[in-house]
């Protein structure tokens, strides 16, 4: 593997995130509010003062916070601030800074998303596999359909039928929030327990749904593979079955599959929010909900700044992972 | 047509759905009061009846009526996404992969970077720094402003394969213009594939949208299916048994991304014949 072609990657990884704080400065400044100045007006109409002062209080909370100083000194101060992990105070939630709230709630997500990725892949790549290989067992063809449908649909419609059939009706699973209400967090096995019954009905309705694309994408790649000379060459030499299907075609259909796992992951990450948001799960899903409710500004901005930057993080070890896993890549530039 | 129509499977149960949502909003339109998609125009939580077949919500509206005026809404916001989507990402597309060089550099470079980055977070973003009251329009907009990403890599990949062709070869010895190559020659080819595109970007410009509604970024005042979901989640239905308050819009739903799904396949099959020896 070539340091250029690290180089590279890590690269666009510094783009992406000098992007994402672009974004998040530039964005809001486009609507032409001013925020200071919103919040002391409605401060004085819930206050009912007189709002003769209020101009002169504009001028000093402005020049407080910077706001006076020309665009581009606000800007470079804000990626100064942003490079040293200071994404300032929760607005809803005062005192609090935004990275102690975000660092509350992502391992949260990091946990159910990690968990959820993992598994739908691994059992869709395989079961993608499978349906391609003539050798298939027969009830894989009763599976397979309802999983193609389940896949067209967004995570957090499966997770409202479940919700419903499994928590309300059948009432074997929890249906709301992360640990019981009144569970003492920490690493009991009684809590870890507690834990798991709550992960269930979020994690099955993305593993659901995202099965079938894998397998469908898997099968794809699989028949193409299996069409190859070197997989007749490998049968007409007499290897075994099982060897011609694991280390023939497996090993290198997976390889597409692994590009398109980059790519997805943003996907999967915008219907997981939907789905913490739906079961009340305690991640950064929930917490974007909370701060859009609260119209908490930097907690909003702090949050889509974090998955940014986390999913550039993914994308690029997944990109220095590809070489090893498929040496071709190597050789190609770019 | 009928004979073709057996054989892809998938295109007739796509079409089939989408006709019967068609059916539905168009006879809904003419036979339901949709002025009690409104909050308090109809007593509150009534089970379905009779009066009230899908039955009645929280906040005093007849969910027959949601579903009848929420359902073209819904389906707007994805089309104008779409279209603008599939219409932008199909220039880029063909611009870049036509004449190559840095144009197409740029293009990839930013088409892929957008790609990597969650679609709902930033439109999230757009959608907070709006803040005043959204219109379904508005709406359709903040979601297009994304939906060109994907078409533009996808179409640029067709194009390039298209361009090595023999004919494209000649039609540029013929002198033609490299406009003219690109209306005449490669657009008429990969119409199939830019209509599978089409569906397919409108089916996750819905997804989109109705995402943005669910976290309580949508239009308030209309009632449309991911409003009327971010209701249902915010009054905990499902918790209260209300539950012909999620099925309605669960189900029309449930309709309209498995018609677009079919129909994208079916498309596909078309667009690319290879397809159907797999099938």
């Amino acid at each position: 593997m070539s340091l250029l072609y690290i180089a590279r990657r890590f690269g666009v990884l510094l783009v992406i995130i000098w992007l994402a704080a672009t974004l998040n400065f530039f964005l809001p400044r486009l609507s032409g509010d001013d925020p200071v100045r919103n919040k002391l007006l409605e401060q004085a109409s819930l206050g009912g003062y007189a709002q003769a002062g209020i101009e002169d209080m504009v001028k000093v909370y402005q020049k407080q916070f910077g706001l006076d100083r020309p665009l581009y000194e606000q800007y470079l101060t804000y990626i100064e601030n942003v490079a040293h992990g200071d994404l300032n105070y929760s607005i809803a939630n005062y005192p609090r800074t935004v990275v102690a709230m975000i660092g509350e709630a992502l391992p949260w997500t990091i946990g159910l998303l990690g968990l959820t990725t993992v598994i739908s892949f691994a059992l869709g790549t395989f079961l993608g596999a499978l349906l391609a290989w003539p050798g298939a067992p027969r009830w894989l063809q009763w599976v397979m359909p309802p999983l193609w449908a389940l896949h067209a649909i967004p995570f957090f419609l499966l997770g409202l039928v479940l919700m419903w059939l499994l928590a309300f009706q059948a009432q074997i699973l929890p249906i709301f929030g992360g640990y019981s209400p009144g569970a003492k967090p920490g690493w009991t096995p009684g809590f870890i327990l507690d834990v798991l019954r709550h992960a269930v009905l979020p994690s099955l309705s993305i593993i659901l749904v995202s099965v079938g694309g894998w397998a469908l994408a898997m099968r794809g790649m699989m028949v193409t593979t299996m069409g190859e000379d070197y997989v007749t060459f490998a049968e007409a030499k007499g290897l075994r079955s099982l060897s011609i299907f694991t280390r023939y075609c497996m090993r290198n259909a997976i390889l597409p599959q692994t590009t398109a796992l980059a790519l997805a992951l943003g996907q999967i990450l915008s219907g997981a929010v939907l789905v913490e948001v739906i079961f009340g799960y305690p991640g950064l899903g929930a917490l974007l909900f909370q701060a859009i409710q609260e119209n908490d500004f930097f907690l909003i901005q702090g949050i889509v700044f974090t998955v940014i930057v986390g999913l550039g993080f993914a994308t690029f070890l997944l990109d220095i992972l590809y070489p090893w896993l498929d040496p071709r890549i190597s050789y190609r530039r770019g | 047509m009928r004979r073709y129509l057996r054989r892809n499977t998938s295109l007739m149960v796509g079409l089939v759905l989408l006709g019967l949502l068609a059916l539905f909003m168009i006879v809904g339109a003419l036979t339901v009061d949709t002025s009690n998609a409104q909050a308090l125009s109809v007593p509150a939580l009534q089970p379905p009846s009779w009066d009230y077949p899908f039955g009645t919500d929280r906040q005093g509206r007849d969910l027959l009526a949601v579903m009848v005026a929420g359902t073209p809404l819904t389906l707007r916001i994805g089309f104008i996404a779409g279209f603008f989507g599939v219409g932008i990402g199909a220039v880029l597309a063909f611009t870049a992969a036509y004449y190559r060089g840095w144009v197409d550099t740029v293009i990839r470079g930013v088409a892929d970077i957008g790609l990597t980055v969650p679609g709902l977070l930033v439109l999230i973003i757009i959608a907070v720094s709006i803040k005043s009251l959204l219109t379904v329009n508005e709406m359709a907009l903040i979601v297009a402003s994304l939906a060109w990403l994907n078409p533009t890599r996808t179409i640029r990949s067709q194009v390039l394969t298209l361009r090595e062709r023999g004919f494209v070869e000649i039609a540029r010895l013929n002198g033609l213009s490299g406009p003219e190559i690109i209306f005449q020659e490669l657009m008429p080819n990969l119409l199939p594939y830019l209509a599978a595109t089409l569906v397919a970007s409108v089916s996750s410009a819905i997804l989109a949208s109705v995402g943005l509604e669910v976290l309580g970024l949508g239009p308030v005042e209309a009632p449309t299916l991911g409003m009327t979901l971010y209701w249902v989640n915010f009054n905990a239905a499902i918790i209260n048994g209300w539950w012909w308050w999620w099925l309605a819009p669960l189900v029309v739903i449930l309709v309209v991304f498995l018609g677009l799904f079919f129909l994208t396949v079916g498309l596909d099959e078309i667009a690319n014949p290879r397809l159907r020896r797999a099938a």
